[in-house]
């Protein structure tokens, strides 16, 4: 069992005290907002930080422990490492980049073709866009045949689209990669698209560990990362496709209609739905151009530290969550345990947020 | 013209270079990237030339390397003759006073590699040897190469501490600083102007050549 297991504990440059775990295969998010010591925790699992008292084992083989004096330098580990800014050598062509990892010319041009960028093997770096320059990146660190694969906020240096498109580039190369994978981010929904499971971290701690429709539904992870992100996954099936541009999903507690999504009928889903898009109201409503009413049990309140507040909604067996004001909250009487109808308007939900299950 | 004081100059340029240039290498790399207890104590050691009184070194050296010092004892015992008033007295000499011209250009090469790409290096895979060879100095090189040159323009002109580590013998320490100087004393100011201006031309390319050096440097880096 290739896992990598971590356990830090230090008082500088920051407090920090974590424990867990990676499987092989897996992609863990390590989120959190700045100088939540999440660059430090991936440091040390690298080599590049020795904190006061630490252990990491990778694949059965233990790379630091503190107690036992054990501290294998960094170039003996087998880590990949894709850096915020690259950090690609300048004076190397993409090529020569990747070989430097100790890839042979024949498996350097193969990777280089994995990430899509056959083609531009002789160019420096300065001569690629900010993208690619990422994407040398990655293949360099696969070019290390890494045990344990490190990406430290790669995607805060390039644009939004770029993004997507790069989002798109990892999930495609997961099936490659049969090591343990950290991601680290500040940004939720960064984590949502590609990590199997989160772990969020606030000033060096450990906040919620777990699932990601389970860690990004808890009020006290959306409290410490900020609510815009704030959002809940609903399970669906593509029921109809209608004359008038709209589908019909059903899901557990009735239909949603959404705009287009191509897919065959039967096909199942996962629709994201964000929390400041939702609206409640104690009868169902009539005369609203929305068009989603979905019949719901207030599960918890959680008020936030501005005139905002968190509901909880059970749909059936899922969770839905929705930001409303706490005067909204007072007017309808809301309590857990309380019945109500959650209105979500269907123009509301972006397409990125609809996902083939 | 005294081409037996610019050949015995030029070799000790080389010769001052030659041993300075892993010491800068080593030192200059360890004052950028390490932290240490007195590491600002090394670096104002380094500096000292700067400051100090070339024949106020030059005495210092005088004492410590002359026949009364275990250093001078040890070295006539060894090669049988003195180290002051030779010329491997002065490269002695000379490299204890470049080292500020030789380390600090190093120094800041080796301070402009970003970190990151350091790490990302060791995480390559490189031994810090291979990440010296093959990252650090592909890149710090113009810093490296700026003291070399610095170190040796500086060593064809120095005067005070040859005159008194080495005093002027000819082809054994008259370099061309000292045969200048011993010119002009004869009133043979055609000799000294033509040496000079050899001087000045040789002087005026090293600048360009360092200044030219670090705008290549900086175009890299950006």
């Amino acid at each position: 069992m290739m896992s990598l297991q971590v356990s830090v504990r230090s008082s500088a440059p920051i407090p920090i005290d974590v424990v867990f775990e990676v499987a092989a295969g897996e992609l863990m998010a390590l989120v959190g907002p700045s100088g939540a010591g999440k660059s430090t925790v991936l440091r040390v699992i690298a080599g590049l930080h020795g904190p006061e008292t630490g252990q990491v084992a990778v694949a059965g083989t233990t790379w630091l422990d503190t107690t036992r004096g054990v501290d294998m330098p960094v170039h003996r580990r087998k880590v990949g490492v894709v850096f915020q800014s690259y950090a690609l050598f300048p004076q190397m062509s993409a090529l020569a980049n990747v070989m430097a990892a100790g890839a042979s010319e024949v498996e350097a041009r193969r990777l280089l073709a994995l990430v899509r960028l056959d083609g531009l093997e002789t160019r420096r770096p300065a001569a690629l866009s900010g993208g690619q320059q990422q994407r040398v990146a990655v293949a360099r660190a696969l070019a290390r045949q890494p045990e344990v694969l490190l990406l430290d906020e790669p995607f805060s240096a390039v644009d939004r689209a770029t993004r997507e498109d790069l989002y798109q580039e990892i999930a495609a190369l997961r099936s490659h990669l049969d090591m343990p994978v950290i991601l680290v981010t500040h940004d939720l929904e960064e984590a949502r698209q590609l990590a199997d499971r989160i772990v969020v971290m606030d000033q060096g701690a450990v906040l919620r560990a777990g699932p990601v429709d389970e860690v990004l539904i808890d009020p006290a992870v959306l409290r410490g990362m900020g609510l815009r992100e704030a959002g809940s996954t609903l399970g669906a099936h593509i029921a109809a496709q209608e004359e008038d541009g709209l589908t019909r999903l059903e899901a557990a507690t009735g239909p949603i209609w959404l705009p287009r999504i191509d897919g065959e009928i039967g096909t199942p889903v996962r629709v994201r739905i964000m929390a400041h898009d939702v609206i409640l109201s104690r009868d169902l409503p009539a005369g609203l151009s929305a068009l989603n009413a979905l019949p719901c049990v207030v599960d918890s309140i959680t008020p936030g530290e501005g005139p905002g507040a968190m509901v909880r909604l059970c749909v059936g067996q899922e969770v839905l969550l929705a930001r409303i004001t706490r005067r909204s909250v007072d007017a309808l009487a809301l309590r857990p345990g309380e019945t109500c109808h959650a209105v979500l308007k269907s123009m509301a939900v972006a397409r990125s947020n609809v996902r083939p299950r | 013209m005294d081409w037996d004081a610019f050949w015995l100059s030029i070799q000790l340029a080389l010769w001052t270079v030659a041993l300075l240039l892993p010491v800068s290498v080593f030192l200059g790399r360890m004052l950028a990237y390490r932290r240490f207890a007195g590491k600002s104590a090394i670096e104002a050691l380094v500096m000292l030339p700067l400051v100090l009184p070339p024949t106020v070194l030059g005495f210092y050296l005088l004492v410590a390397l002359g026949a009364e010092s275990p250093l001078g004892r040890g070295w006539e015992a060894l090669f049988g003759g003195p180290l002051v008033f030779s010329f491997e007295g002065l490269v002695v000499a000379s490299v204890l006073f470049n080292l500020p011209f030789a380390i600090q250009p190093a120094q800041r090469g080796f301070e402009a590699v970003p970190s990151d790409i350091r790490d990302a290096a060791a995480c390559c895979g490189m031994s810090p040897l291979t990440a010296l060879r093959k990252v650090e100095l592909p890149l710090a090189w113009p810093g490296v190469l700026t003291g070399m040159v610095l170190t040796f323009a500086h060593t064809l002109g120095e005067f005070g501490i040859v005159l008194l580590v080495g005093g002027s013998i000819p082809g054994e320490t008259r370099t061309v600083a000292i045969s200048i100087y011993d010119k002009v004393q004869a009133f043979d100011m055609d000799g000294a102007a033509r040496m000079s201006a050899t001087l000045l031309v040789i002087s005026m390319a090293t600048i360009a050549l360092t200044f030219w050096l670090s705008a290549r440097a900086g175009r890299r880096l950006s």
